[in-house]
């Protein structure tokens, strides 16, 4: 991926594009309120300026000829009962106005209809709503047209629209908000089968190569089975490459010990000095390369066990104690003092007892290994929190290498040359206490001199 | 006098003065205030007697405003407003049918502050047009003609009162004479709308011979000589601040209904210093928290709580509806209904 391209999440999107249909939906709310309550506002003054018209043109009669009219007191009070707009009338009997306001513009759209007609002008600076509406008047033998014209100012119906426009917009945002907050909520949900199952496959170890089974929603079905594929050929891989490495290192050990053998008969009937010391480096070489398939069937054994521990109750006392007398051997030849500072209850836990003892016996080989003659290595079991079984040696400890790297493999000291050695002792322990929840500690003895190699593992 | 410290008087004008703007004025005085920056003039149907409490009292709160007070009849006024280009900061006027037709033509400016904000909405139109009085139309009555005839509480008892006693009241009713007196249109018109007896009441008054008056003083004035025994539709408020040195009447308010004007002020759309109008509007709309300046003109303050108590109290509705009796035509017919009820010898 190129840097500081965006990862672009699904739910940011999920939660945008439904704000986006929330803000659309809301503008539509808003919009549509606003025009209805608008129209409505604004028949409401229709109707109201139509009820004036009405009653002035009912209110019309003639005497002696003339079209007269009593002004209800009506007519002009409704219109005051729905805001303080100013109004305007003008009354109109064959071109000559009757009474009223003579400047007042009579709509041109007058066809002498007798319905309500409709229409927004211009009066004294003013927009006005007006209505007109005709009404024929008999005076003696004639009738006369008489055209009655109501306007009132908007500014009522202008306030009205702006309180509903504020209310509207109000309801408009508050709709926006929640549903965004609710887009939010649905986001998360719908992200969470998917965040299941990274936690389901970031929890596992490194070792752990099950399929995986968490319930997922049919969407991810797909990507499942590739994964849980793709582990299925990985875990055959692992297989084949560890089944190669057993293999391998017994067909490579087997010939070895008949070449040591051999090498050790014809060291014997040499008598050259020079020519004995290439059989010794020669001995020397195939005894490190033993070693190495030796320690590479262990670790093969140790990488397939771990995926199926063999779980039984046993006492690390006892285990410890075992292991102690089959090294005193080795150690003896070396003067090496063995201290054990063991508790005296039994330290059970459930736990794999070929693994544990192989990680306790790579521990300690080493230290017998590096340790000089007639030296001192210490052993002790202590109970806390978890159990930890220490070996502290007075050898040469590591050699400024960092220890957190000695547990990979391969790995060796910086001090180490002239010791044979594979570099997986380590990666053995730390792979078997690992199996079994704990950790190993490596650091150099607190008195300067040697290594400290802790084995922590749970109380179980 | 009190505020002297405050003002001074400049120069009082009386009788009729014709400017050269072509309106009628009747009087003008100029309060001029110490340390006066500005001047606001007003042109107001009140007396200036009746008034000047509340210039003063004015000053003493706002002390850089010189006041110009003119006195004009309520039609003279609107001339001034409509036609004329005499320059007023601000109208005040009892007829409320003219200052509403003022607004609703557009010649008046709009005012808001917390003051007016507080009026009730009756006393208000289109933030223009604000009520700082409310005065009542009352019957007053002579204390000798009525004591031995109980006194009417009702327009009906009125009525049968004035029917049965016509050897006392003939030639010695009173009432406004609404062809020249512009409040006594408004309180004969809106009697004509909130009650069937107003035409009766006339026509009852027009068999006893009534006088017809242009104005509440000289009603009062009468009825104290003794030559009216009851004047009807008299200004509630001049009749009671002349109760106290006129002895032997009395004000009887009607309590079927009772019709109330609401003295008005607004600001003219050519006022030059609104600012100031607008603190003189203030300072009126506030009047109800000032009780010594009531007793000083006889104006009652705008207190919707009088108006809760005697519920007969109706004041007239500020707004379109009294654009109806200003109608030519209406008024013509009203005029002409009232004529042949009143007059009829």
């Amino acid at each position: 991926m190129e840097l500081g391209q965006k990862r672009r999440s699904i739910r940011w999107r999920l939660v945008i594009q439904l704000s986006i249909i929330a803000a659309v939906m809301s503008l539509a709310f808003f919009l549509a309120v606003r025009a209805v309550a608008e129209q409505a506002a604004a028949d409401t003054q229709d109707d109201i300026l139509a009820a004036s018209a009405t009653s002035i043109a009912d209110a019309l009669y003639s005497e002696r000829g003339e079209v007269r009219l009593e002004l209800p007191y009506s007519a002009l009070s409704m219109l005051g009962t729905i805001s303080e707009d100013q109004v305007f009338y003008r009354i109109v009997a064959n071109d000559v106005t009757l009474t009223g306001y003579d400047d007042l513009a009579i709509p041109a759209a007058q066809d002498h209809s007798r319905t309500p007609v409709f229409s927004t002008t211009t009066y004294r600076g003013a927009e006005v709503r007006t209505v007109a509406m005709s009404r024929a008047v008999s005076t003696g033998n004639l009738a006369q047209d008489v055209t009655v014209v109501v306007a009132q100012t908007r500014l009522g119906l202008a306030a009205t629209s702006s309180r509903i426009t504020s209310s509207a917009t109000a309801v408009a945002v508050g709709f926006f908000l929640v549903a965004t907050l609710l887009s939010l909520f649905a986001a998360q949900s719908a992200v969470t089968p998917l965040n299941r199952l990274t936690k389901s496959v970031t929890r596992r170890g490194p070792n752990d190569l099950r399929p995986v089974v968490s319930e997922i929603p049919s969407e991810l079905v797909p990507l499942v089975d590739a994964l849980n594929g793709f582990l299925a050929r990985l875990r055959a891989s692992l297989t084949r490459s560890e089944e190669f490495i057993v293999e391998a290192a017994h067909r490579i050990r087997t010939p070895l010990a008949t070449v040591r053998t051999q090498a050790e008969v014809v060291y014997r009937q040499m008598e050259k000095p020079k020519n004995k010391r290439s059989v010794r480096e020669m001995i020397r070489a195939v005894d490190e390369s033993s070693r190495s398939a030796g320690q590479l069937l262990e670790h093969a054994m140790v990488s397939l066990r771990t995926d199926q521990l063999d779980t039984q109750e046993i006492d690390l006392v006892d285990l410890m104690g075992d292991i102690c007398e089959r090294v005193r051997p080795t150690c003896d030849l070396k003067d090496i003092h063995l201290n054990l500072d063991l508790c005296a209850q039994p330290a059970k836990i459930l736990g794999d007892p070929i693994l544990l003892q192989s990680a306790v016996h790579n521990i300690l080989d080493n230290a017998i290994k590096y340790s000089p003659a007639d030296s001192t290595i210490t052993l002790s079991l202590e109970k806390g929190d978890s159990y930890r079984m220490t070996f502290s040696d007075q050898g040469r400890g590591f050699g400024g290498a960092d220890p957190a790297n000695l547990v990979h493999r391969f790995t060796r000291g910086a001090n180490v040359s002239d010791i044979i050695g594979s570099g997986l002792g380590l990666t053995i322990a730390d792979e078997v206490v690992r199996a079994h929840n704990g950790y190993l500690e490596i650091k150099q003895n607190k008195e300067g001199i040697g290594a400290c190699v802790s084995l922590v593992l749970p109380v179980s | 006098m009190r505020f002297t410290r405050f003002a001074c008087v400049i120069g009082i004008f009386f009788g009729l003065v014709f400017g050269a703007n072509g309106f009628e004025t009747e009087e003008q005085k100029i309060y001029s205030s110490s340390n006066a920056t500005q001047t606001l003039r007003i042109i107001s149907t009140a007396d200036i007697e009746a008034f000047e409490p509340i210039v003063y009292a004015f000053q003493q709160q706002n002390p850089s405003v010189n006041i110009d007070y003119v006195v004009a009849s309520s039609s003279e006024l609107m001339k001034a407003i409509y036609e004329e280009n005499a320059s007023f900061d601000l109208a005040i006027s009892s007829a409320m049918d003219l200052q509403t037709k003022i607004a609703n033509d557009g010649f008046a400016k709009t005012y808001t502050s917390e003051a007016t904000d507080a009026l009730p909405a009756w006393a208000k139109w289109r933030n223009q047009v604000f009520g700082f009085t409310q005065e009542p139309a009352v019957l007053v009555i002579s204390e000798a003609d009525f004591s031995d005839l109980s006194v009417p509480t009702t327009r009906k008892e009125l009525i049968d009162l004035l029917r049965d006693n016509p050897e006392k009241f003939t030639g010695r009713i009173g009432t406004y004479d609404v062809r020249i007196s512009g409040l006594g249109y408004l309180f004969a018109t809106q009697d004509s709308r909130n009650t069937e007896s107003f035409w009766r009441l006339t026509e009852v008054m027009g068999r006893l011979d009534t006088r017809l008056y242009c104005c509440s003083g000289e009603m009062i004035s009468d009825v104290a000589a003794g030559k009216i025994a009851l004047a009807y539709n008299v200004l509630g408020s001049y009749a009671n601040s002349r109760l106290k040195n006129t002895p032997g009447i009395r004000v009887v308010p009607l309590d079927d209904f009772l019709g109330v004007m609401l003295r008005t002020a607004l600001i003219p759309e050519g006022a030059r210093n609104p600012a100031a109008s607008g603190l003189m509007i203030d300072f009126l709309v506030q009047l109800n928290g000032r009780p010594e300046l009531n007793k000083l003109t006889g104006l009652p303050p705008i207190n919707s709580l009088t108006l809760q108590e005697g519920s007969a109290m109706r004041p007239i509705r500020l707004g379109p509806g009294l654009l109806v009796f200003l109608d030519r035509m209406r008024r013509e017919t009203f005029l002409r209904s009232w004529t042949n009820s009143i007059a009829q010898n």
